[in-house]
């Protein structure tokens, strides 16, 4: 070990490091570090220049070890460790010191400080950079499927590319149909060209394309395997309709006596049957049967649907199917939920009629809607004569959620105009801000200007039906501040809605628990890198589009799901993965047999090998968490990468006393 | 730059001597709570215009408005308000601060305050009585009138007004706490 | 009772109800005798200070509340209850701002030092009264001490602001609903007002009447609105400005409100079969009685659910998500 030849590089990263730690000084205090070469500080080490410098330095001064003091090494590990490579270096010889976010950035008023914390930093690598050891990375084959979970517009686009570029998809959908928020709509903004016909030609190109295979009314029970090799099992609930043979004729919803209130599809503002088919362009055409409403599971008597049905195609008794898919990549597109408009109680949904939410809004406008497109109030038949749109409902909101949810100005705006151009009834949108920053948006906002729209700068506080005086009876009275006048005010109208905002599913927590992927403190699923790398997550071969990883618009969720696929076709085109050969190592002789370490697990790689009464690594499956070793009561587990040697010289690296010379420490440490 | 540094510190003071005051930070001016007051449309100014006269260092003009002494503490700002900015207890603060540097003109709140916190300090109840008559002899005569006759004296007849004060038994140690408490927050609250 | 074990509580009844809320004093420990609870005055209590001493000196207003939770931890009690919204709420915010807020319980001690006193946040729960009949006692036993229900008379259920702001997790801020139910328990005629959670005027009638007359008429006027009876208050100051000032309201708007204002602790006694006198009816300036006449000894008959419109879009449910 005495031998090694450590060369350090400590980066400027131009003024994110240089301009707080004191890059020169650290360089020259490192180079009396044990074992070190030679120490050096270059303004952009990740440039090709700074790259080769080491290289140069390792064919040139033999240099067994390199340690590079820069930024994450989630941005730059791999481009170091490529250097290293390419110069015969093995590239797990090389370590990382973050001194950007952990010292600079985080200390940026404390220059002496941050200076301090980069040394104990770099000493930290130094110190563990000896112990490491050659690793081979393990290379395995890409299986070429994907699997897209969630059959939303994000959904449906990568599914596409990934199909037209000649790759098997299998697309996991939990409604009955796929096509998500976007089949609900009516037009879209800012060109307010009919939702319908521009998704509609889509899916059925899904339903129709040889590559993909659409499992509808299904849901992901348990995901095992890794990047390359995943085993998907999928619950295909039953529909109770024989595929084969249904087609899609519709006698059986019309026959069907129950009629319940559809909250999925039609925002709680229609109607469905017990056997429906959620609307007229569902793909698949086939209908299900709602097991919770139909009479038939309750008293065990109506079965109309079955007698009318011309093809014979009910069947009671179809039961669910689990199937098991392999595949090789997932990319994760299940979209949003609307913020329940019910949790603000000042705004009166659910207890005042005339309040809709933008979903049931966006239904009413809907010619395929329960009122075919003509907007009235909840009575059925009276059209507004004034209409007021409230933004920013649970968004903007630390009660509820701090973000912007990004798509509801726009939409408020798409609402005022059809109001308009539908009733003539007069238009107030209440805001806070007027957020349209994209490509032919705010040229949108000038033209609702030029409409008449009135708009009201000022959170609502609070929608009543509480009449002050005879102006006001049998109204809604939008109570709020105008801000821009610095007044009260009392605005009377007929219909309220409410433009809340969008949240993550539910169920997000378990699903990114499912695939191994966390969320963001809001909920939604977090991005390796939220500029340069939105797609990709932090673990491999999973992806994710739309707003299932925040609020966004159909265009930027459209372009997400494209981008996820390109990442995915990249990763099929390579054929193979290497894997991290980071991954623990069971020492046979001296293992027990105990088995803790095969529950304790999270990945199930351990594997108990009868015969020789011992626990084994599935190298293939280790994500080299470090779990076992640590679960391991005869101690005989190693981390690779992560030995014991390797952390404990790490810690007497970072304790170093940075302000003496390495020097006399190095003689303290060696007594 | 004065200027600058005075805005800092007005702002500061303020969310200094409330607690959970340094929320006023975040305000975005959306005017919630202005909506939401019941006296919102009589103040001089609303809350929301309030905090963004203090974040521009209007001090004298924030202090001598009516706008805190008209809030009614119903907390429904408070409740409303999306950053979660205590605003019913920073009104307390600039009235307390109104009337540490005697800046209310009109007097007649702090005045109606002063004198109910005067029968609390020296008997440890509020005297409702007392201080109908001696606050309303000092603002409005004429109200004192009304009060004998009308409402005060229905009050009176049904035997919801009393005539004398009560006093709780160890007024000594509450006047300690408040003596001691007023000390305290003397030196900076 | 299961959230007491012995049923008992610490009492703070307030200023107010020395004297000018008497009657809300009286009913409320009719009321906990016949319910099987106790309620044990706080010996030496001072005034919570009401809004007024929160303007002056925010410190000494503070220590001046916690003294009382300083006494009723020192009497063993694990609970007070106050009747009053303003003391319940001063009471309410002085333990969770201790709690919350480091230098304030630092410097509320050291005032209590001075008076051999100290208090530790979070020791003493304060509890509204209408929340100990609602959770502790619970509306079943309310129910089964009900001997006179009160069919027909259609009562407006009014919080006010205390007693649900600041957050202080007991009903919904913004539309509470607990005295609603706790009224048709007792057999009355619920209104679901709309103003249930709005201001009385607070303090305002002290200092602006334009403010305060205006506030008080636009609740009189909802509840009119409305055909209700009576309204029915949880908070002595609530009751103060509607009842004594709707004299002022008429007189100035011209408006004829004849609307009796009653503690909920009154109504519970009438059901409960007590005579008027024991719970204090009498005491309002606006007379109840005829509003009392009103109850019969049948119930009310429903009126037919009328069938929704073929043509009406459905209501969202009602039920709320997380
Ligand atoms: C009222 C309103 C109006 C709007 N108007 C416009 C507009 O005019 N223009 C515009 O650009 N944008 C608009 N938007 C935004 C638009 O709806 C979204 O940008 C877009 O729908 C996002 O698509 P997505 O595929 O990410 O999510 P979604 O549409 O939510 O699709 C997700 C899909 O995944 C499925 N799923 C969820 N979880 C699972 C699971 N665990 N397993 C299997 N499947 C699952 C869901 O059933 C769904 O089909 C509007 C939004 C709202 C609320
Ligand atoms: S059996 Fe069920 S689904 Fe079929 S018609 Fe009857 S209720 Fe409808
Ligand atoms: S997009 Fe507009 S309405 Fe939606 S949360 Fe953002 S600012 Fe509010
Ligand atoms: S409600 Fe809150 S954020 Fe809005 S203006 Fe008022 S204090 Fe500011
Ligand atoms: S607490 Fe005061 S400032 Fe806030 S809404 Fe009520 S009266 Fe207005």
């Amino acid at each position: 070990m005495a031998e090694e030849r450590v060369g350090v590089y400590i980066c400027h990263c131009g003024h994110n490091i240089a301009g707080t730690v004191d890059v020169e000084a650290v360089a020259e205090w490192a180079a009396d570090l044990p074992n070190v070469e030679v120490s050096r500080h270059y303004e952009f080490m990740c440039s090709s220049l700074g790259q080769e410098l080491v290289e140069e330095d390792i064919k040139t001064l033999g240099l067994t070890r390199v340690v590079v003091a820069a930024c994450s090494p989630h941005m730059h590990e791999r481009t170091f460790r490529g250097a290293c490579e390419r110069a015969g270096l093995n590239p797990y010889l090389f370590e990382m010191a973050n001194i950007r976010e952990h010292a600079s950035w985080v200390h940026a008023v404390d220059k002496e400080g941050a200076t301090e914390k980069a040394k104990a930093l770099v000493s930290a690598a130094v110190h563990r950079v000896v112990h490491h050891t050659p690793l081979e990375t393990m290379k395995v084959p890409v299986e070429p499927t994907t699997m897209v979970v969630g059959g939303g517009i994000a959904g449906i686009q990568a599914a596409l590319e990934l199909a037209d570029a000649g790759y098997k998809v299998i697309m996991v959908e939990r409604e009955p149909s796929i096509g998500g928020h976007m089949a609900q709509l009516d037009k879209t903004f800012p060109t307010l060209d009919c939702s319908a016909c521009i998704l509609t030609p889509k899916m059925f190109d899904v339903g129709a394309h040889p590559n993909i295979t659409m499992l509808t009314y299904s849901e992901v029970e348990a995901v095992e395997g890794y990047v390359g090799n995943f085993v998907v099992t999928v619950r295909q609930k039953a529909r109770k309709v024989i595929t084969d043979k249904c087609t899609g004729c519709g006698t059986c919803w019309e026959k069907c006596p129950i009629r319940v209130v559809d909250d999925v599809y039609e925002a709680g503002l229609g109607y469905r049957k017990a056997i429906y088919r959620p609307f007229p362009q569902a793909v698949p055409k086939y209908p299900v049967i709602d097991v919770e409403s139909c009479t038939y599971y309750k008293t065990g008597k109506c079965r109309a649907c079955q007698m009318f049905c011309p093809t014979e195609a009910i069947d009671f008794d179809q039961q669910d199917e689990v199937v098991d898919y392999k595949v090789g990549n997932v990319i994760l597109a299940t979209g949003y939920e609307q913020f329940d408009a019910r949790r603000i109680p000042e705004y009166g949904y659910g207890r005042l009629a005339n309040v809709f939410t933008s979903l049931e809004f966006e239904r009413m406008v809907n010619a395929t809607g329960p009122t075919g497109g003509k907007i009235m109030l909840r009575d059925g038949v009276t059209e507004p004569e004034s209409v007021a749109i409230i933004h920013c409902v649970g968004s903007r909101d630390r009660r509820y959620n701090q973000y912007c949810s990004a798509v509801c100005c726009m939409y408020s705006l798409k609402f005022a105009h059809l109001v308009k151009e539908r009733t003539g009834a007069e238009v107030y949108n209440f805001y806070m801000d007027i957020r349209t920053p994209a490509k032919g948006y705010e040229e949108f906002y000038h033209r609702l200007l030029e409409e008449g729209v009135r708009f009201v700068r000022g959170r609502v506080a609070k929608v009543t039906d509480a009449a002050r005086g005879p102006g006001e009876e049998g109204k809604l009275i939008i109570q709020c501040e105008d801000t821009l006048i610095g007044k009260q005010r009392r605005i009377p109208v007929d219909m309220v809605v409410l433009s809340a905002g969008m949240e993550p599913r539910h169920d997000a927590e378990e699903i990114g628990h499912l695939f191994g992927i966390s969320c963001s403190v809001d909920g939604f699923f977090i991005e390796r890198h939220p500029k340069l790398d939105p797609m990709a997550t932090m673990t491999d071969g999973i992806y994710v589009a739309g707003v299932c990883q925040g609020p966004k618009d159909i265009p930027a969720t459209v372009a997400q799901g494209a981008g996820a696929a390109a990442r995915v076709l990249g990763v099929i085109s390579q054929g193979e993965v290497a894997l991290e050969p980071i991954r623990a190592e069971i020492d046979e002789e001296h293992c027990s047999g105990c088995r803790i370490c095969n529950t304790m697990c999270p990945y199930s790689a351990i594997d108990y090998i009868e015969e020789l009464q011992v626990s084994r690594v599935n190298p293939a499956l280790c994500k080299g968490c470090g779990t076992c070793v640590a679960a391991c009561p005869s101690q005989v587990i190693t981390g690779a990468h992560y030995s014991y040697d390797q952390v404990m010289a790490q810690i007497d690296g970072i304790l170093i006393d940075v302000n003496r010379p390495v020097t006399a420490e190095a003689e303290v440490a060696a007594d | 730059m004065t200027a600058q540094n005075g805005r800092r510190r007005f702002k500061h003071e303020v969310i200094d001597a409330t607690p959970g005051g340094e929320q006023l930070t975040l305000c975005l001016q959306c005017g919630t709570c202005g909506g939401s007051c019941p006296s919102g449309a009589d103040m001089d100014h609303t809350p929301r215009r309030i905090f963004a006269m203090i974040d521009a260092d209007m001090k004298d003009e924030v202090l001598s408005s009516n706008t805190p002494w008209f809030c009614v503490s119903c907390y429904y700002c408070s409740v409303r308000c999306p950053q979660e900015i205590p605003i019913t207890d920073l009104m307390y603060t600039l009235k307390q601060m109104a009337i540490r540097e005697g800046r209310y003109e009109q007097r007649r709140a702090s005045d109606f305050s002063e004198t109910f916190i005067g029968y609390v300090e020296s008997y440890g109840r509020a005297f409702e009585m007392g201080l109908a008559t001696r606050y309303h002899l000092f603002h409005n005569p004429m109200k004192m009138v009304g009060m004998a006759t009308g409402m005060g004296l229905s009050l009176l007849q049904k035997g919801r007004m009393s005539l004398t004060p009560e006093r709780i038994n160890n007024i000594e140690q509450l006047q300690a706490i408040l003596n001691k408490a007023k000390q305290l927050s003397a030196g900076g609250a | 009772m299961t959230a007491n074990a012995n049923g008992s509580y610490a009492y703070y009844p307030g200023c107010s109800l020395t004297k000018n809320a008497a009657a809300y004093d009286v009913s409320s420990r009719v009321i906990a005798r016949a319910l099987g609870f106790e309620l044990n005055e706080l010996t030496d209590w001072n005034c919570c200070g009401a809004s007024e001493y929160f303007s002056l000196n925010q410190l000494p207003a503070y220590a001046l509340v916690a003294r009382n939770l300083a006494l009723t931890a020192s009497e063993g009690a694990k609970q007070v209850v106050a009747p009053c919204s303003l003391c319940y709420v001063n009471l309410y915010k002085t333990d969770k701002y201790m709690g919350d807020h480091a230098d304030l319980n630092e410097k509320v001690n050291a005032a209590l030092a001075a008076g051999k006193l100290a208090y530790r946040a979070g020791d003493v729960k304060v509890r509204h009264l209408l929340d100990v009949v609602v959770n502790d006692v619970g509306f079943d036993n309310v129910a089964a001490a009900v001997k006179k229900p009160l069919y027909n008379l259609r009562v407006a259920p009014y919080y006010g602001c205390l007693i649900v702001r600041p957050r202080t997790g007991f009903d919904d801020v913004e539309y509470p609903t607990t005295m609603d139910h706790l009224m048709e328990v007792l057999g009355a005629t619920v209104v679901d007002f709309p103003l249930k959670a709005e201001c009385c005027g607070g303090h305002m009638t002290q200092i602006s009447d334009d403010v305060a007359l205006e506030l008080i008429r636009r609740l009189l006027h909802n509840a009119t609105e409305y055909e209700a009876d009576a309204i029915v208050t949880v908070c002595p100051m609530c009751q103060l400005n509607l009842d004594a000032y709707q004299d002022q309201v008429n007189r100035r708007f011209g408006t004829r409100f004849k609307m009796p204002i009653l503690y909920f602790t009154q109504v519970m006694g009438l059901a409960f079969g007590m005579e008027p006198k024991a719970v204090a009816i009498g005491k309002e300036i606006v007379d109840a009685r005829p509003a009392l006449a009103k109850v019969t000894a049948e119930p009310p008959v429903q009126p037919k659910k009328k069938r929704r419109d073929k043509s009406a879009l459905p209501m969202p449910s009602t039920e709320r998500e997380g």
